[in-house]
């Protein structure tokens, strides 16, 4: 080392090699490698890590970085109809402003003092949550609403000690991809099994005769969607829940909470167990990195016991009448159970909830009714105005919320080519779910929000008209 | 004993918050959203309702109805009562709280990044592509493994990966049932054991030898055909370097199984020595540790999982590719163990992450590994003269980028435990040490880490402190056992924790338990007064 040329960076105040010296002369060593004396020789790492050269200045570092994302065409500067699990909101300022705070923002584990604020703050997430969906236990995050769906199939089947769960074709393909990545196991028989049950191709409802024929009391649960990944509002739910309650299976519903404020919470229709993701509330799409979960149930002991999550619990203090924060029953936890626990935990997206937590507070209960209306408004002129397209028919339309599955059968394109064709025109055409429903032929999975204006929906209008013409 | 700085007289700020449920009044605002605009409404009440009667929500939701500077200020103060990273001097073991440079965090907030669609068309994204599939690159270099793929949103979720991976793995060559065990050992990280349990797995955790290593003759005799594979930390969190490494993976080898390495955090041995020749077969690194991007008070964090080239078709889907012209991401990877989340991961760790290598480069990232050693083992030559600390195991053996140290005389002497220093420690303004994951085979530990971006004074200051409270706890242990007292908060009574009719993890909950939920959901005033 000491034949090297001495090496300074902003980050590493330490490799000052007076510093350096002093340090070592401290331990009692004369060079840094006898710190690493219990690495075998035939393991070390001979030569130089081949990287780039390294900008040696923040300015150039920065110009570097910024030219290879200018590549990105981002949907502020496009016109973004693309939802299906990751969808363009509005966020407010104060969100970013208060998850930009180094406090959140570089906060790890700490205790129940050093971190108090993180934790009441991610407290006030529960319980803003436990209100939208209206339950009284609300988990820390998950991953995603895949993940959480995941953890609560996984929740029911050792509540029941079954192992088959059932769930509509409609669910979305990504969720199941990652549904089926945890029912999975090393033998087939202890996998947890899924079954799909068919739906109505008119109106995207579950067929209830075929839930009849599948469910049986070898049913851990059954989980649906609501809204659906293809956009309609599920209106059976009392009679899914009742089914699965006949034969003692839990309801598990999957939310987008953004609807909550005008569409009813689910435990009006039965479900046990509630997921979803916290996502729309103030979180930036990120490419997909603004995902987490949540899970929230009734509070009662039998489900609390099988949460994998954090638990954020109000306790009282030595000083009467102040609050702090604990977490229960945290032997749950792998961090404790290890391979005896419920699943597994570990980082999660643990400042998601705080912005989540801003959101809520921000909308009130009049701002989630109105972003309700807004969105149902908007999403429906939207299929007014592109069922006007000659050879596009609109699927599920009547009960739509956000998205819709836009049928291009009758222009004789297939979405991949009307997608090209619009990014010309600065659109991101909607979900090509062509390959994941093909009994819904050459469909796209639109989505509007209330970011779109009415001039926004009326261009993506025009658009197809001639790229459909074309 | 070197000359240590005076500890400073700390006050966290006591706001006193109430619950975000208690503010406002009716009517008050914190944003307006954009209306639909006259046409759409028009058009709209032409139509029925889209909602089913029996779906429309009857009474609204009991959110709050607070202004906005009210509802920033609220969170201001909680902020404030929160000790970040940047904020104070923070050594949390096995969780590398270094430092994540601020024009990374600038360049994870553009446009560019945060208002991007995971299903845009591959040539609206080739920006980030291209950044990904670098990132790949350098950690094919640092790791000596074959292909990345960053859709783990976690460490955890790179073992459950791993553990997918082994089922996968073993299937495809007919022994998929029967090799049903994984073996790992009690210091690696229990997200190892628990993923692998997840997975279908049998479990088998190594305990350590007397002193302090990974047991070989235990991991021979724990091999069988139903061996799936080594799920393993090097060095463990016990700051311990395992020289035999190259033996353990040999023997499960030979055994039928495959090797995991999990280098979450690998602070101290970046361009030291590598997962590849040590034998392994795959490995995950978390940016949010190693590679700077922040904790985030716990998460987001994106974990880096990376294999040899036999098992990357195995790998979670979509992987981006090259073409030598454009970027992609390959969806169709039949063998591959599908999804661990939606879409691919959080993605502005990776940017992060790429931002950070590109400032260090590869003379850099072996100045990490040496300084986070260097600092490490300075601060041990500091803790020995702190009464009541005891290191443990490998004596007059050096750590690596962390130590496992015990109060365990400290209590003998005093009767003040690791928990009670952790709570005092608020009171001069740092954040609680790291103890130890459980089950705590060393009785009242602790585990300091003081990666590259602390400074000698940093830790002469977090030594003195340390000092500090041992003193207190020789001359007046009740000071520290009643600690904290200069905390937002007082000590907590845990015990309704674990009790179904005391524990509230929501304000409703809450409420209810206190018999003060009312059935019209709206919550009585008076529980303000009375704080």
């Amino acid at each position: 080392m000491s034949k090297e040329k001495p090496f300074f960076h902003p980050y590493i105040p330490n490799a000052v090699p007076e510093i350096r010296a002093e340090m070592l002369k401290r331990i009692g060593v004369t060079d840094v490698e006898e710190l690493y004396r219990a690495i075998p020789k035939d393991l070390r790492f001979k030569g130089k890590l081949k990287l780039p050269k390294p900008y040696s200045s923040e300015y150039e570092l920065k110009r570097h970085v910024l030219n290879i994302l200018s590549k990105n065409k981002t949907c502020e500067e496009n016109l973004n109809f693309l939802g299906g699990g990751c969808w363009q909101h509005y966020v407010p300022a104060v969100c970013d402003e208060i998850i930009g705070r180094s406090e959140f923002l570089t906060a790890y584990g700490g205790t129940a003092y050093s971190t108090f604020g993180r934790m009441q703050a991610q407290f006030e997430f529960q319980s803003l949550m436990g209100e939208l969906v209206g339950m009284d236990v609300v988990s820390m995050p998950g991953y995603s609403w895949g993940t959480s769906a995941a953890n609560a199939v996984r929740m029911a089947s050792r509540m029941t000690g079954r192992r088959e769960i059932l769930m509509p074709k409609t669910v979305s393909p990504e969720r199941l991809a990652t549904i089926r990545t945890f029912c999975k196991s090393v033998r087939e028989e202890i996998d947890i099994a899924i079954q799909l049950v068919e739906y109505d191709t008119e109106t995207g409802l579950l067929d209830l005769k075929d839930l009849e024929r599948k469910i049986s009391s070898k049913i851990a649960a059954v989980y649906f969607e609501n809204p659906s990944y293809l956009g309609f509002i599920e209106s059976q739910g009392s009679k899914i829940s009742q089914i699965a309650h006949r034969e003692g299976a839990e309801s598990i519903v999957g939310v987008d909470p953004i609807s909550l404020g005008v569409l009813a919470p689910p435990g009006d229709y039965g479900a046990d167990i509630i997921v979803g993701t916290a996502q729309p509330l103030g979180i930036h799409m990120n490419y997909g990195g603004g995902m987490l979960g949540f899970i929230a149930s009734r509070d009662e002991e039998k489900y609390v016991a099988e949460y994998p999550s954090w638990l954020i619990s109000l306790v009282e203090t030595v000083k009467e009448g102040e609050y702090g924060f604990g977490f229960s029953r945290f032997e749950r936890t792998s961090y404790i159970g290890r391979d005896k626990a419920k699943d597994f935990l570990g980082t999660v997206a643990g400042l998601w909830t705080i912005a989540a937590a801003v959101y809520m507070a921000l909308m009130g209960p009049r701002g989630f009714r109105e972003i309700g209306e807004v969105i149902i408004q908007k999403s429906h002129y939207a299929i007014d105005s592109l069922s006007k397209c000659k050879g596009v028919k609109v699927f599920f339309r009547s009960n739509a919320f956000k998205e819709f599955v836009v049928n291009f059968d009758g222009t004789g394109k297939k979405v991949k080519v009307i997608n090209k064709a619009l990014l010309k025109y600065g659109i991101f055409g909607g979900n090509d779910i062509s390959k994941d429903f093909p009994e819904l032929g050459n469909s796209a999975l639109y989505c509007v929000t209330e970011v779109h204006r009415k001039e926004d929906i009326d261009k993506l209008a025009q658009a197809l008209k001639e790229v459909i013409s074309k | 004993m070197k000359r240590l700085p005076p500890v400073r007289e700390y006050h966290s700020p006591v706001w006193s918050e109430p619950i975000i449920t208690e503010m406002g009044r009716k009517g008050e605002r914190g944003i307006l959203i954009p209306k639909a605009e006259k046409e759409i409404r028009a058009s709209a009440r032409k139509g029925k309702s889209y909602i089913p009667e029996k779906m429309r929500r009857k009474q609204a939701p009991q959110l709050p109805e607070i202004g906005q500077p009210q509802i920033l200020r609220h969170f201001l103060h909680l902020s404030q009562m929160c000790l970040g990273m940047e904020t104070n001097i923070d050594a949390e073991g096995t969780a590398t709280m270094k430092y994540s440079p601020k024009i990374d965090e600038a360049l994870a907030r553009s446009s560019k990044m945060t208002e991007i669609h995971p299903c845009q068309d591959e040539d609206t994204v080739q920006g980030i592509l291209e950044i990904t599939y670098k990132l790949d690159l350098f950690l094919r270099e640092i790791s000596g493994m074959d292909q990345f793929t960053f859709q783990p949103p976690g460490g955890a979720m790179a073992t459950f990966a791993n553990a997918c991976i082994l089922r996968t793995h073993h299937a495809a060559r007919g022994e998929g049932p029967q090799r049903d065990e994984v073996i790992t050992t009690i210091f690696s990280h229990p997200c190892n054991a628990a993923t692998a349990a997840t997975a279908g797995f049998r479990v088998i955790t190594l305990m350590p030898d007397p002193t302090g290593y990974p047991d070989f003759e235990a991991l021979k005799a724990a091999l069988s055909p139903r061996t799936a594979g080594l799920m393993i930390t090097n060095p463990e969190d016990t700051g311990i370097y395992n020289p035999r490494i190259r033996e353990f993976t040999r023997a499960v080898h030979e055994a039928g199984g495959l090797c995991f390495y999990d280098q979450a955090n690998a602070n101290g041995i970046l361009g030291i020595t590598r997962a590849r020749e040590a034998g392994f077969d795959a490995c995950h690194f978390n940016l949010h540790k190693t590679f700077s991007s922040p904790h985030g008070s716990f998460g987001p964090g994106c974990a880096a999982y990376g294999v040899r080239k036999e098992l990357a078709n195995y790998l979670p889907r979509p992987v981006v590719t090259y073409d030598g012209k454009k970027y992609h991401l390959d969806d169709d990877r039949p063998e591959s163990i599908g999804k661990l989340r939606e879409f691919h991961g959080n993605i502005p760790a990776v940017l992060r992450a790429y931002s950070w290598i590109m400032s260090m480069g590869a003379e850099g990232l072996l100045e990490v590994a040496r300084t986070s050693v260097i600092n490490n083992n300075y601060l041990t030559k500091m803790l020995e003269e702190v009464p009541g600390t005891v290191r443990y195991y490998a004596p007059g053996e050096y750590r690596l980028e962390q130590t496992r140290w015990s109060w365990e005389k400290l209590t003998k002497d005093t009767g003040v435990g690791t928990l009670d220093i952790q709570r005092r420690m608020v009171d001069y303004g740092l954040q609680s040490f790291f103890m130890s994951h459980h089950p705590w085979i060393v009785p009242e530990p602790f585990t300091p880490e003081f990666c590259e971006s602390y400074s000698v004074d940093d830790m002469d200051y977090w030594a003195a402190v340390l000092k500090q409270i041992s003193d207190e706890a020789y001359s007046n242990p009740e000071l520290v056992k009643s600690s904290p007292h200069r905390a937002p908060i007082h000590l907590v009574k845990y015990e309704g924790l674990d009790d179904p009719s005391k524990w509230a993890m929501t304000w409703r909950a809450f409420l209810k338990k206190r018999g003060e939920f009312s059935s019209d959901h709206e919550p009585k005033r008076d529980s303000v007064s009375e704080r």
